[in-house]
């Protein structure tokens, strides 16, 4: 399989079988994100981390992916250094990182941002999340943390919890679920529901996802639990706010009603839909989670790079 | 027997089978009169078999079927007439090009395509009939085609 030059926009731009082959170099890349190993297969080679909107884990990792590697990382987090306050345009941004650099990862608030940047340049563009858009990193690393735990993704019985609605990640993980044959249940309040357009995507790949607002009975037999965060702006008062998080919050009290071997995740950073108590328990797997953002993201640049191990 | 003879021509097009109501936005989408000091005549809400349609004639001007193609967006059933000596001489029925650059544009307003970048709008087609297309950068699928012709 030749990744070679290839852009990482969207999920939907993979056949399984290459989100499969993705999957296993990133197995093949962990001892090397953990600092055990060394390699220096991107050598000399210069990355562009082009952050228009923060972020936390999804740059650091980018970065220590590239460094870990071998290469060098140029860039920014935060525009407001950057001619972009003077009105440049995202193409012509684009346009110089191409000139000085073999690879570019990119954030931006605007939906197909991504897209956008990878008509202007030649090098590879990674999508790094695009506004309410697509974060295809994200989904790979959230498959690959399912694989390494489960064995296997097919299966699993997955409960997607949250703001399904508006939540960035849920629905393209929720489409590479069903790639895979898993078992979906999307618990969330009344006016966060997962949209009709995913759901029938689940279904056009022979998933027949459960919509439920019973989170107890949900993650009863579930081996997996997918927390998101639901934000109060989504919310007409604070009130309603405040009970719907009261309803969703994971705690050690309502794990007890979980097989022992759920694994509970989440993309990060949460504020208060898990309790710090669930921290210490083996179901907590949020911070695992995180660090498997390296190898996948290691894996993608070498991959997309021509660099082998 | 021909079912409607508003207006004659000798040389020139007839589109045909417009969706009632678009002939207008038709003729938008194709830069026409803008393009052309051709005489245009404009049948709506014409009576037909199957129901209401709308007719554009242009006389003395053959359009190139393929030009034509896109304004399946909003009129999928419509046909070209080439009319040669007051014969249909060809006829053509539109088909939807797989892509659509710079006709509609993104209903959604955070889309880069809506910001100020150096891109024209662009559609994938994912249905003929009814038209069904999907934002080339975000994704995005428009209900309402016709309201977003640019
Ligand atoms: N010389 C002409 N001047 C103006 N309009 C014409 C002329 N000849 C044909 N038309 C119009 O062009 C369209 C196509 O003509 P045609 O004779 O093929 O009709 P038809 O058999 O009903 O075709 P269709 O099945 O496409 O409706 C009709 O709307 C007709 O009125
Ligand atoms: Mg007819
Ligand atoms: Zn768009």
């Amino acid at each position: 399989m030749n990744f070679k030059g290839r852009d990482i926009i969207s999920i939907k731009d993979f056949s399984k079988a290459e989100i499969n082959y993705i999957l296993e170099c990133s197995k093949k890349m962990v001892p090397y994100a953990k600092g055990e190993k060394y390699t220096n297969i991107l050598k000399d080679r210069v990355l562009s981390s082009l952050f228009f909107e923060p972020s936390t884990r999804t740059r650091l990792s980018f970065e220590s992916a590239m460094n870990r590697l071998g290469g060098r990382v140029i860039g920014f987090s935060d525009p407001s250094g950057t001619s972009q306050k003077k009105g440049e345009s995202l193409a012509d941004t684009i346009r110089m990182a191409d000139a000085y650099s073999d690879v570019i990862v990119v954030r931006h608030p605007q939906e197909g941002a991504a897209r956008l940047a990878a008509e202007f340049a030649d090098v590879p563009v990674l999508n790094a999340g695009d506004g309410a858009g697509r974060h295809p990193t994200q989904c790979l690393l959230d498959l690959f943390t399912i694989l390494t735990e489960k064995k296997k993704i097919e299966k699993n019985k997955i409960v997607l919890l949250g703001d399904l609605k508006y939540g960035r990640t849920v629905h393209s993980l929720a489409y590479a679920l069903s790639l895979y044959g898993a078992e979906l249940t999307f618990v969330s309040p009344g006016s966060l529901k997962m949209p009709k357009e995913v759901i029938n995507e689940c279904k056009e790949l022979g998933v027949e996802p459960i919509s439920t607002s019973n989170l107890e009975k949900a993650i009863s037999d579930a081996d997996v639990l997918y927390v998101t965060r639901i934000q109060k702006e989504r919310f007409p008062d604070a009130e309603e706010y405040n009970r719907v998080v009261g309803i969703y919050k994971i705690d050690n009290g309502l794990l007890k009603h979980a097989r022992k071997d759920l694994i509970v995740m989440h993309p990060l950073p949460r504020v208060t839909e898990i309790d710090p108590e669930v921290d210490k328990t083996p179901h907590a797997l949020y911070f695992k989670q995180a660090f498997n953002g390296v190898p996948v993201r290691m894996a993608l640049l070498s991959l997309i790079s021509g660099g082998r191990l | 027997m021909r079912e409607l003879k508003i207006q004659t021509i000798k040389n020139g097009s007839v589109i045909d089978h417009i969706t009632a109501g678009n002939a207008v936005k038709v003729l938008h989408i194709l830069g026409i009169p803008k393009t052309s000091s051709s005489t245009i005549s404009v049948a709506m809400n014409v009576k037909s078999k199957f129901g209401k349609k709308d007719i554009v004639k242009v006389e003395n001007r053959e359009l190139d079927p393929q030009e034509v193609d896109k304004i399946a967006l909003i009129a999928p059933k419509a046909t070209i007439n080439i009319i040669r000596d007051f014969e249909v001489a060809e006829k053509h029925k539109v088909k939807l090009p797989k892509e659509i650059i710079g006709i509609v544009r993104c209903s959604n307003p955070t889309c880069v395509s809506n910001f100020n970048e150096p891109v024209e709008s662009r559609f994938i087609v994912i249905r003929e009939d009814p038209p069904r297309i999907k934002c080339y950068f975000c994704e995005r699928e428009p209900e309402d085609i016709a309201e977003r012709i640019i």
